[in-house]
């Protein structure tokens, strides 16, 4: 089955990438094609593995402050800021509908 | 010194006796690296620095107190780890330019050790690929492709093909590391290893490459692909090498919690003579469809060699090892998904001159930084990730990685101290094929024998063995378990005494190489 313009347009909202073009698309089904193998596999009653040392316990330090102050070095990679703040436009603005974004996907 | 020689036995003594000084091995590695530039395995040459360091490390065999083996020893590091006031790109457009503010903790650790950091070497595009030619400094060459060996067996061909367009591929994605330890330009180089990326590019160009037990190593400052896979890798020309490389860099790490808090002590690797209480499993399903005949029968003649020497080899089976690589092609693009997501303009690197939303901006900036092969790993991770789609193929594929652990327990608790595997399908292949089929593509195939050995945490290493029919490096691959890396790298430094792999032929490194170039004994193991 072939992932619906639906899907792939909540793709592109969600990974805030685009597909490109036609390539790209058939990329994502090619790949879907070849995860579908993972289904051949019998995996009843076994448990999903997070990390190979799960038998470990995670390591917990004290709550002291070893490092920090580092404002001024972090800020330098910053393309837009002022003062202490990073500069982003607007937010709680959507990305525009299908109809009215630049991208490959039919139906923009 | 020559820059053929060993670490702890050739070169250590050679500074501490004065033969050599860092500032001359500096320079020489600086020299060749400039005349070597074809290969385009640097990004970034950090020449000034180096020097500077060198001349401290100078000061320091004068007064008779070097910090360590690796004083003065110089040494490059893959672009996707972080590196104060040098810039770290990962070969992709949405890093250029970007100054990192610190070091990498395994970084940081040579550093401390007086090792001269000569520069950042090239890969794939994040570290996402089996050639290291999708990076946006072009591809790395192999050189190899450059050796007399190689152009000796092509002389056999066609006149009228362009040399130039002759070149085959390092592997990757630590390929640009593996072309510099390979040329001469550094006695070891940092790599990464998620699915293979520090093996792959070793077995392509004839070197040591060490996939460490994920947990040993610090993973802090390395630019994240797969957080519960990657390791930093270790590339060298000796096993010996690695060894010291090891012992510099393993040990828990307050800023990085995956890594273990167990002791670490460092170690020499002792001279094996009986490997008669060794037991060596040949895993049956890594006779993988695609491998090369010549591979096979490399891989069967060092399964004899062991058996001749008294160990005891038997055939063994993973039998979810087909399923590996799609099961890392889920879980990886799902990690991928997430760890990209933080490449957004606003706090580093590339960002957009879109400014109608925060949105629109952060889709415009990962629009112009990302190639490829980054968005497509993206997309298809986002899509695995999806409500719908999770228990189906992430939690699924998290499973399968349980049963292909398994498979290895089973194995080792069998008996079995080491596994022996090819590391790659075939010998390198030219670039102008190599690029016919899509990264992903490519990757599926080529990570095949590496990739389970990062599903399951254990450490690997790829020793090279013989040089093929077209006069390229073949190398092997074992594996082992947990945490018993002197284990590990005692058997490899074994089989690397009884193949004697064949210096590479170099012009460029003749004439910068002022030791004595030794006559090599030819390869005894072709």
């Amino acid at each position: 089955q072939k992932v619906s313009v639906e899907v792939l347009d909540h793709l592109e909202h969600l990974a805030l990438v685009d597909f490109r073009d036609l390539e790209g698309v058939e990329r994502l089904q090619k790949a879907i094609q070849f995860a579908d193998q993972l289904h051949e596999v019998n995996t009843d009653g076994v448990e999903p593995m997070d990390s190979v040392l799960e038998d470990r316990c995670l390591y917990l330090r004290e709550d002291d402050v070893t490092e920090g102050n580092c404002t001024k070095e972090l800020m330098e990679n910053a393309r837009e800021k002022v003062e202490e703040y990073f500069v982003a436009p607007p937010g709680n603005i959507p990305l525009p509908k299908l109809e009215e974004r630049e991208t490959f996907l039919p139906g923009s | 010194a020559a820059l053929k020689d060993g670490l702890r036995s050739q070169v250590s003594a050679a500074l501490k006796e004065g033969r050599v000084t860092p500032t001359e091995l500096c320079q020489r590695c600086l020299a060749l690296i400039k005349s070597t530039k074809f290969l385009n395995a640097y990004i970034t040459v950090a020449e000034e620095t180096a020097l500077k360091q060198a001349e401290e490390s100078e000061e320091r065999y004068k007064r008779g107190q070097p910090l360590g083996i690796l004083d003065g020893i110089p040494i490059s590091v893959k672009d996707n780890f972080n590196t104060a006031g040098i810039e770290t790109t990962c070969a992709s457009n949405m890093l250029k330019g970007y100054i990192s503010p610190y070091n990498a903790t395994v970084v940081q650790k040579l550093l401390d050790q007086g090792a001269v950091l000569l520069g950042k070497t090239n890969l794939d595009e994040f570290a996402m690929g089996s050639g290291s030619t999708d990076g946006v400094f072009g591809p790395v060459r192999n050189p190899w492709s450059y050796s007399k060996q190689y152009k000796e067996k092509s002389v056999l061909k066609s006149h009228s093909e362009d040399e130039e367009s002759d070149w085959v591929i390092t592997g990757g994605s630590s390929g640009g590391s593996a072309a510099a330890v390979s040329s001469f330009t550094c006695f070891a180089a940092l790599g990464s290893d998620t699915g293979g990326s520090t093996r792959n590019p070793a077995a392509h160009c004839g070197v040591v490459g060490l996939k460490p037990t994920y947990g040993l190593i610090s993973r802090h400052g390395l630019i994240p692909l797969v957080n519960s896979m990657d390791v930093p890798g270790i590339l060298t020309r000796c096993v010996d090498d690695a060894a010291v490389l090891l012992g510099s860099l393993a040990g828990h790490d307050p800023k990085d919690s995956t890594t273990v808090q167990d002791d670490f002590k460092p170690f020499e690797l002792p001279n094996l003579t009986d490997v008669s209480k060794l037991s060596i499993g040949i895993p049956k399903e890594y006779h993988a469809p695609g491998l090369s005949s010549e591979i096979l029968a490399l891989w069967s003649k060092a399964a004899d060699l062991f058996k001749n020497a008294g160990a005891k080899v038997i055939e063994v089976s993973l039998p979810h090892t087909r399923y590996s690589i799609v099961c890392y092609h889920v879980l990886c693009t799902a990690e991928v998904a997430s760890n990209m997501a933080r490449f957004d303009g606003l706090e580093y690197g590339h960002r957009s001159d879109m400014k109608d939303s925060t949105e629109s901006m952060y889709a415009a900036t990962r629009r112009e930084g990302f190639n490829d092969v980054v968005r497509g790993r993206i997309l298809s991770g986002n899509y695995f990730l999806l409500k719908q789609n999770y228990e189906k193929y992430f939690v699924k594929a998290q499973k399968v990685r349980r049963l292909i652990a398994n498979d290895f327990v089973k194995v080792f608790r069998s008996g079995v101290d080491i596994l022996l595997t090819p590391t790659t399908l075939s010998d390198a292949a030219p670039y102008t094929e190599f690029i016919q089929e899509d990264n992903r593509t490519r990757s599926a195939q080529d990570d095949i024998l590496t990739q389970a050995a990062n599903m399951a945490g254990l450490p690997a290493i790829n020793v090279p063995t013989a040089l093929s029919e077209r006069g390229l490096p073949v190398g092997l691959q074992f594996i082992g378990r947990s945490f018993q890396e002197k284990q590990l790298l005692s058997v490899a430094k074994w089989f690397e005494k009884q193949v004697q792999f064949p210096v590479i032929q170099l012009e460029e490194v003749k004439r910068h190489d002022n030791g004595v170039f030794q006559h090599q004994k030819s390869a005894s193991f072709s």
